[in-house]
């Protein structure tokens, strides 16, 4: 967790800043060469600041209801989409596993259709770039940096007890915000 | 399906046979690393030398092993739905065995050699392209340190050209993924896997360090097989 905060998503934050200056600067003196140039960088330094700033809120400790199953609106639209809370987390971490080199897995929810999906992203690219109308719930860091240190390679068994930590209380609070009782 | 395989011109002493006798695919197994695994130390840890031959590399070997025989039984069937589907998993995996086979010939202990620069003409056409071993070292570790995500960073040579690059590729994607006509000599993993528990997150001193252990004499070899001394 130390070096996950205070040097992962530090740097993604410094970096996202230098590029936001440039960017700027560019823009200023209609420089569309560098414009566009400077899109890679944003992308993903902004990326990784946006997707870490969801991820730290998505954890909990357990006496503070981390892993606590979620209740309400979102419980029933899970076991409606997904059957089960169970089947969810097997989904999630057969494709959080089974994801190519860097990225994240998502339970999202697609804001127009009012239904849950579960999609992964490579990189630092944001649930959105897979979907203007997505929003994350929850997402998992699958990049080495989150497990090897102490799960090595065998990242199925990071999966596996992160949900023991998760924060559905967040999730919950995101998707009655997109979808409010009545 | 039986006549074919026996019209096919490979003897059958050379194909693996199955239970029924039919021809299957040539699978793989795991090299031997040419030196110990804490041989290479300090430069790389033998924790990390450990997992990343006997996990990680393992791993691709089986995982491409498995997409092979998948491979092949769709061919066969004439899916060619399934054939497609599959070349994720080929290209990842195959990719990941190509790329550290490479990468265990690529290291070499100092006392066998690691780390001291190239001879000959490899040394030659080093200067030549890049104008010295130094900016050819240090423009490889900016590249490996800039890369998103996990990769490899590459010293190659482009056997149509005759010429020397410096390339990355992304997650397994082997050279030849960026040209064609392009012959890895030296690569160098930048996936986090490859430093994270000796170096964390700092990347670039794994870069600064691995070239303690740079087995430079490989590189010459396989660039003078491409361009043999006259």
């Amino acid at each position: 967790m130390h070096l996950h905060h205070q040097k992962h998503h530090q740097t993604y934050i410094t970096n996202y800043n230098k590029a936001l200056e440039q960017l700027d600067d560019a823009m200023t003196k209609g420089d569309a060469s560098t414009v566009v140039k400077l899109q890679s960088a944003i992308k993903f330094n902004g990326g990784g600041h946006v997707n870490h700033s969801i991820f730290w809120k998505n954890l909990a400790p357990i006496h503070e209801g981390g892993g606590e199953p979620p209740k309400g609106s979102l419980g029933w639209a899970i076991d409606n989409n997904f059957g089960s809370l169970e089947a969810l987390i097997q989904k999630m971490n057969a494709e959080g596993a089974a994801l190519q080199g860097s990225g994240w897995v998502w339970l999202g929810v697609d804001k127009e259709l009012n239904r849950l999906i579960v999609e992964t992203t490579g990189n630092q690219d944001p649930l959105v770039t897979k979907g203007p109308s997505l929003v994350p719930l929850l997402g998992i860091d699958v990049w080495e940096h989150a497990y090897y240190l102490q799960y090595k390679n065998v990242r199925p068994d990071y999966l596996k007890n992160i949900w023991k930590v998760m924060n559905w209380k967040y999730a919950s609070e995101v998707y009655e915000k997109e979808f409010p009782e009545s | 399906m039986a006549l074919r395989h026996l019209l096919t011109k490979k003897p059958l002493a050379t194909q693996p046979l199955g239970i029924l006798g039919f021809r299957r695919v040539q699978t793989f197994s795991l090299p031997d690393l040419p030196y110990d695994y804490g041989a290479l130390e300090p430069a790389i840890s033998s924790e990390i030398m450990h997992l990343h031959h006997q996990k990680h590399h393992q791993t691709y070997i089986t995982n491409y092993n498995k997409a092979l025989e998948q491979l092949d039984d769709a061919m066969t069937k004439g899916d060619a739905s399934t054939v497609v589907k599959l070349q994720s998993a080929i290209k990842f995996n195959g990719g990941g065995h190509v790329n550290h086979s490479i990468f265990w010939k690529n290291l070499a202990p100092i006392h066998e050699g690691g780390g001291e620069p190239p001879k000959g003409s490899l040394g030659w056409a080093i200067d030549n392209n890049f104008g010295s071993l130094e900016a050819l070292i240090q423009k490889m570790n900016a590249e490996g340190a800039a890369l998103q995500g996990s990769g490899w960073v590459w010293l190659g040579v482009d056997k149509e050209l005759n010429r020397l690059i410096v390339e990355t590729t992304g997650n397994q994607d082997p050279l030849v993924t960026k040209g064609p006509s392009l012959v890895p000599l030296l690569g160098i993993d930048v996936w986090e896997h490859a430093y994270y528990l000796q170096y964390k997150n700092v990347r670039p001193d794994y870069l600064k360090n691995i070239w303690k252990v740079m087995n430079w004499k490989y590189a010459s070899e396989v660039y003078d097989k491409e361009f043999p001394e006259s």
